[in-house]
């Protein structure tokens, strides 16, 4: 169990070196330097800025006191934003992106777990039919699609939620619906097919001999040993919910993180890019993690010798 | 009780069926037949075999083309002339989907099948070899799967610059963990069986049972994989348009059209729907057909 869990961890970090190196090396291959857009600076400023961040010292070197940075926490400062680090650019739209992200994870699990487990136990019925339909069109239906669709009518034919911008419960409702979406019809499909499977083992028909109440069977037999598998698309699921607020941020003109990232692509603002998606990647491979070291906790039949199922 | 002697007369065997011995079928015929009870995967595989039917022969109808502008006709309502309507620059938005559709397939078709040669090589030689090989191989790829993949389309699009090129380039580096993964497993556990042995009996080479015995057999999980893999590259493509990194004006992939439609939204809805529909539609055919041949071909769910 130790062993796997510092096996875990030791991968995770060599992830992180292997995703910040080439993230770093990356950036730094774009031809031409992150100031060539600016027309007509005097050669004197120029060198001031580069000078400013020593851009003039060798790659490694460079690298090396970008790692020794990140140690530190520090991103470094923005290359379009005059007097802003990075490191503030986060602190203060990454709280907005978490908010809305968490309502947004806790939708879709309210929403597509009842709703899988109903599919599962009524099979071929309607409920089934119907369940599966929507989680099959949510799946197809792209964010930014969804997103318009919901703000047309909503907010535009029937005026009853803003169609952007941010403060307030009501501002987060179309948003956090677009979001919780896909991972929704997911969480749906995986608990059905899971939870089919569980209920036809043999312990459901034991339970049901013992003449348990048919709620007892559903909730301690049935329904906790059908979500394991779903614990493992937490991980997946935050990383979607993550890439999709970049879309979702921009389309609800929403100040979080995710906007200010798209804002930074479209300005090639090369240390923003850089150190929001280290910072991205730290997160998600956190998260990924955790998931991996409570799993064992919470499946006991996985066998623990250091190496990872699949 | 009564008894009659028509009681006692032989029942006779009235349908041959009892006697009649089914045909042994390949395991193809047996999918094919599985996949056909499916309706919704046959309706999903006529579907995306019409979608790429008006794709390649569709622009051919109509002597306009995707960048001829009309600034006598901007934005206008879907009618008789122009069935999608026109976009702001007066071109015809009916002609931009079509042409839209090669572009969005092209993508999700070559994408996947450079995810399926990447995939299937590496993944394929990591099961074939196992060992140590094999321990390397996949603790590479165990690694690069903790890396969230689209972060990393997105700074290889903001390296390579947007084009059609280098998005084939990004999503084909990006997506064929998944595929070595499934190729791995399934020639780890293929390669015990006897026919791998008998080929070896006589003499043939290890990339000859690698490529010729092994991987044919593993062809289900493969199909699979690849229809999924279709609408994932689609679905990536348009967000990267929607993003700004996508093909360049004035091509314009079914993303680029729906996010150009976004913007005009409020007064005319239909630039959105038309692209938002086009996609919506060959990503349910795609996922409906790829359901299908999973339960089609994956011996596992077969009951």
């Amino acid at each position: 169990m130790i062993r796997y869990m510092l096996i875990r961890i030791f991968n995770s970090l060599l992830v992180l070196l292997a995703i910040i190196t080439i993230t770093f090396f990356l950036m730094h291959a774009i031809p031409g330097g992150p100031f060539t857009s600016e027309k007509n600076i005097p050669a004197a400023v120029l060198k001031n800025i580069e000078e400013r961040y020593r851009l003039h010292d060798p790659l490694w070197k460079q690298y090396i006191d970008y790692l020794g940075n990140l140690i530190r926490f520090d991103l470094g400062p923005s290359f379009k934003y005059a007097g802003r680090t990075v490191n503030d650019l986060i602190r203060e739209s990454f709280p907005v992106s978490l908010q809305l992200g968490v309502v947004s994870i806790a939708l879709s699990i309210l929403l597509g777990i009842p709703a899988g487990a109903i599919a599962a136990l009524r099979q071929n019925k309607w409920q089934d039919y119907a369940t599966m339909f929507f989680a099959t069109l949510g799946v197809s239906v792209p964010s930014f699609v969804l997103a318009t669709l919901l703000i047309y009518i909503f907010a535009i034919k029937l005026s009853l939620l803003p169609a952007a911008m941010w403060g307030g419960i009501t501002y987060m409702i179309l948003p956090a619906l677009t979001l919780a979406g896909q991972p929704t019809a997911f969480i749906a499909r995986l608990t059905r097919s899971s939870m089919l499977e569980v209920l036809a083992q043999d312990y459901i028909k034991t339970a049901r001999a013992k003449g348990l109440s048919p709620f007892l069977i559903l909730y301690r037999h049935a329904l906790k040993n059908a979500l394991i598998p779903v614990i493992t698309y937490i991980g997946p699921m935050a990383a979607g919910i993550l890439t999709g607020s970049f879309i979702i941020e921009n389309i609800f003109a929403i100040p979080g993180l995710g906007r200010h990232f798209v804002t930074s692509i479209y300005n090639r603002d090369y240390t923003v890019i850089l150190g929001v998606t280290i910072f991205y990647s730290v997160l998600i491979i956190g998260l990924n993690l955790i998931v991996d070291l409570i799993y064992p906790l919470l499946n006991p039949r996985i066998k623990l010798n250091g190496k990872q199922g699949e | 009780m009564n008894l009659t002697s028509h009681s006692f007369e032989p029942i006779l065997q009235k349908d041959a069926a009892a006697n009649h011995i089914r045909p042994s079928m390949t395991y193809r015929q047996d999918a094919w037949r599985r996949l056909k009870k499916n309706k919704l995967a046959m309706i999903g595989l006529y579907a995306i075999l019409l979608i790429l039917l008006i794709a390649l022969a569709g622009p051919w109808l109509s002597s306009l083309s995707y960048s001829d502008q009309d600034l006598m006709a901007t934005n206008q309502s879907p009618s008789a002339e122009h069935w999608f309507g026109t976009d702001n620059l007066g071109r015809d938005l009916f002609i931009r989907v079509l042409y839209g559709a090669r572009i969005s397939l092209s993508i999700g078709i070559i994408a996947s099948i450079l995810n399926l040669t990447i995939g299937v090589i590496y993944g394929g030689i990591a099961g074939f070899f196992g060992g140590r090989i094999d321990k390397v191989m996949m603790n590479i790829v165990d690694i690069l799967y903790g890396i969230p993949v689209l972060l990393y389309v997105i700074l290889l699009m903001v390296v390579l610059e947007p084009g059609l090129i280098n998005i084939f380039i990004a999503l084909g580096i990006a997506y064929w963990l998944r595929m070595a993964r499934i190729v791995r497993g399934q020639i780890l556990s293929l390669k015990e069986q006897d026919y791998v042995l008998a080929a070896r009996t006589l003499g043939a080479s290890n990339w000859r049972i690698l490529f010729r015995h092994l991987i044919p057999n593993s062809l289900g999980p493969i199909i699979i994989t690849m229809t999924l893999a279709i609408p994932e590259a689609i679905f990536t493509e348009a967000f990267l348009s929607f993003i700004g990194l996508g093909v360049a004006a004035p091509m314009a992939s079914w993303g680029v059209l729906a996010s150009e439609g976004i913007t005009s939204l409020r007064s005319y809805p239909f630039q959105l729907f038309f692209p938002a529909m086009a996609i919506s539609i060959t990503m349910l055919a795609f996922n409906f057909l790829g359901d299908g041949l999973r339960d089609a071909l994956d011996p596992r769910v077969r009951r």
